[in-house]
């Protein structure tokens, strides 16, 4: 048995013979021909039959994974009718006498430098569709009998370098039991449809190509990332079991897709998602989330050249707002600098960018930039739930000082004759330390806390994220770190406030019994993190949870808080 | 005749509506359709065409038809900018 190690890109675990999918060479030479007639014609009957084959995938997508997967194809389509493609391949063919493959190489290429030279990356992206409608007219141009993802017809696993948008298209779900890739993230394409079509499937394998012989017996484990190659038959026991298990607990979780947040003693806590765009909302919506409880607006501010209008936000806000149906959307205002920067702003670089010109510090002296944000989120804020929180406070003046601008907007804006909620609730990121020990001073004036856990870990023990070598400073459980959430939560209680928390630790299945036992109110964690934390929170008593927080922060170091809570249940 | 439009969508232009674009120009076989924007003149009935534009949130773009059925396809056009979210009419 070989194990190699990939990046986990669509869970669950698949156990099959290996499906090589290898691309063809396209070395492509020039030659000269003689009856270019002959040549165009080819041209056309390669066009013809990719047109035809194009058409069913396109109608198979539609038919399995929906109009949006489909749309994709239609593009496909057209642009292999496109005349800005089509007539300049059939004049070169003409006028210089030469191989259609040629032509169309050389054509298609200027097309792909267009692309990738464009400023949007979406536009950028389109380079891989230029190419994937190239190679299939290339196939049929040179002879190339490619066997595609669509015509396998027993079980198997598909291993590649990468997978196309149409080889993942024409997989079918019925014998494709998962694939695994040497190339690729999280995000890639063939990662996302892995996703949507619920393949198990690891990517980035860097070697699963060279390391695999067509018709060895494979295991995709897109769980933890492993690719098991010609396992004994205790490893296919044993995987086949965790399979059985993960199918059991997926089916639980999307039991609870639609049930509140309650735990075994019958208390009720808020699951909320953490988004950076408005496309992710469809991600909320499906693990059962009950608010947004971080829209993390600087992806608005970046892979741009300027700063985005107060037009671009409105639509992206109230894109969100209508979205989640009246369920609450915390925005957290912009938060730039640090390790995010926007180029086009031209800030000076920093010694210690943690420390520094950031978040609500840039906001409050490029008021330009916030006062457009705010009114963004103000005219947006009748179309659903709004909550704002401003990042980085670290004294209760700099609140104050972004409350003001706020209520100036507001005014301004009503006063101009437009319409603002007027039950927004206006809350503060809990980031630094500072913050968290004056939390009583800051919950007679803010609405509610949310408490930025990565931020105010590496704050609180004084160790850089980014440093390798303090890593092991990162201690979410250490007593020190949960000694500053109570104090943030009971503060916020004492007032009658509620406090959430939006940092890694929110959806830390270590972390949840501590939480719920501290008294945090609304858990904002990644999308896929919230059916199992609801089905851990489910399964927990928060009286029971309160005696284990009260007994952690009595312990003296992270790992005694690990052992506590480890041991519970046992 | 033309229309001019300011692109709403935070996307600009993308694959999907142009797609819609170029497939409402090319129902309409005898009138000419272009798309202009920042200096540049392309076919409305070549999504490679209208996706060179490189259309972002904010751009201007002008919708040109010339033919038999120039006030149809215009108009046919100008729905389709609408109810796909992209633009809106410059006034």
């Amino acid at each position: 048995m070989t194990k190699i190690s990939g990046i986990a890109a669509s869970a669950g675990i698949a156990v099959a013979r290996a499906f090589i999918l290898e691309h063809p060479d396209y070395t492509i030479k020039k030659t000269a021909v003689t009856d270019v007639e002959a040549e165009v014609a080819k041209l056309d009957k390669a066009l013809e039959i990719s047109r035809s084959e194009l058409q069913q995938i396109k109608e198979r997508t539609l038919a399995e994974l929906g109009e949006k997967k489909a749309e994709i194809f239609e593009s496909h389509l057209l642009i292999l009718d496109d005349p800005e493609l089509i007539s300049p391949v059939k004049d070169k063919i003409r006028e210089e006498s030469v191989n259609a493959d040629y032509a169309l190489n050389e054509v298609a290429a200027q097309f792909i430098a267009m692309f990738e030279n464009m400023k949007s990356a979406y536009l950028q992206e389109r380079a891989a569709d230029m190419r994937d409608v190239t190679k299939r007219v290339m196939n049929h141009l040179l002879g190339i009998h490619y066997v595609s993802p669509a015509e396998i017809s027993e079980e198997v696993i598909v291993i590649a370098e990468d997978l196309t948008p149409s080889d993942t298209a024409q997989l079918n779900r019925q014998y494709v039991k998962g694939f695994t890739t040497n190339i690729g993230g999280r995000t890639s394409h063939s990662a996302i449809m892995a996703r949507s079509l619920e393949i198990p499937a690891v990517v980035g394998t860097k070697n699963v190509l060279s390391q695999v012989k067509s018709g060895d017996l494979i295991i995709v484990d897109g769980l933890s990332g492993d690719v098991l190659i010609n396992p004994s038959d205790a490893e296919v026991a044993e995987y086949s079991a965790k399979q059985e298990a993960y199918a059991l607990q997926i089916a639980e979780w999307k039991k609870l897709r639609d049930e509140p947040t309650v735990s075994a003693d019958g208390k009720q806590v808020e699951l909320a998602a953490n988004i950076g765009t408005p496309n992710d909302v469809t991600g909320v919506i499906e693990n059962g989330g009950e608010a947004v409880g971080l829209y993390r607006t600087e992806f608005l501010y970046m892979g741009r050249d300027k700063l985005p209008s107060e037009e671009i936000q409105y639509n992206a806000y109230r894109t969100v707002l209508e979205n989640m149906n009246g369920k609450p959307v915390v925005v957290r205002t912009l938060d730039i600098g640090g390790d995010k920067e926007l180029p086009y702003l031209d800030l000076p670089k920093e010694m210690n960018p943690f420390l520094g010109f950031r978040a609500v510090r840039l906001c409050l002296e490029r008021q330009d930039i916030f006062r457009t944000q705010l009114r963004a989120l103000l005219r947006a804020s009748v179309h659903g739930n709004l909550r704002i929180m401003f990042p980085m406070i670290a004294t209760l003046t700099e609140f104050r000082a972004a409350r003001d601008l706020l209520l100036e907007e507001k005014a301004k804006l009503q006063a101009e004759g437009q319409e603002v909620s007027d039950s927004i609730q206006l809350g503060i990121m809990v980031e630094i330390p500072s913050t968290a020990v004056l939390a009583d001073q800051f919950a007679k004036e803010v609405d509610f806390f949310s408490i930025g856990t990565n931020d105010l870990i590496q704050y609180t023990m004084a160790a850089d994220r980014m440093n390798e070598r303090v890593s092991y400073l990162y201690q979410p459980y250490n007593p020190a770190i949960l000694r500053l959430i109570k104090n943030v939560i009971d503060a916020a209680h004492a007032q009658g406030k509620w406090t959430g928390m939006c940092g890694e630790m929110a959806g830390d299945a270590t972390a949840i019994p501590l939480l719920l036992g501290l008294g945090l109110d609304e858990f904002s964690m990644s999308a896929t993190s919230i059916l199992p934390a609801r089905s851990q929170i489910s399964k927990l008593s928060v009286d029971e949870m309160k005696v284990l927080a009260a007994k952690a922060l009595d312990l003296g170091t992270a790992e005694e808080v690990v052992a506590l809570v480890r041991g519970i249940g046992n | 005749m033309q229309k001019t439009f300011r692109i709403i969508d935070e996307d600009g232009i993308h694959a999907r509506p142009a797609t819609a674009l170029v497939n409402t120009a090319t129902k309409f076989k005898g009138t000419e359709a272009f798309a202009e924007a920042k200096g540049k003149k392309v076919t409305l009935k070549s999504i490679l065409g209208v996706l060179s534009l490189g259309l972002e949130a904010g751009d201007s773009l002008t919708l040109i038809t010339e033919g038999s059925e120039e006030t149809e396809a215009l108009s046919a056009l100008q729905e389709v900018m609408i109810k796909e979210g992209l633009g809106e009419l410059n006034d």
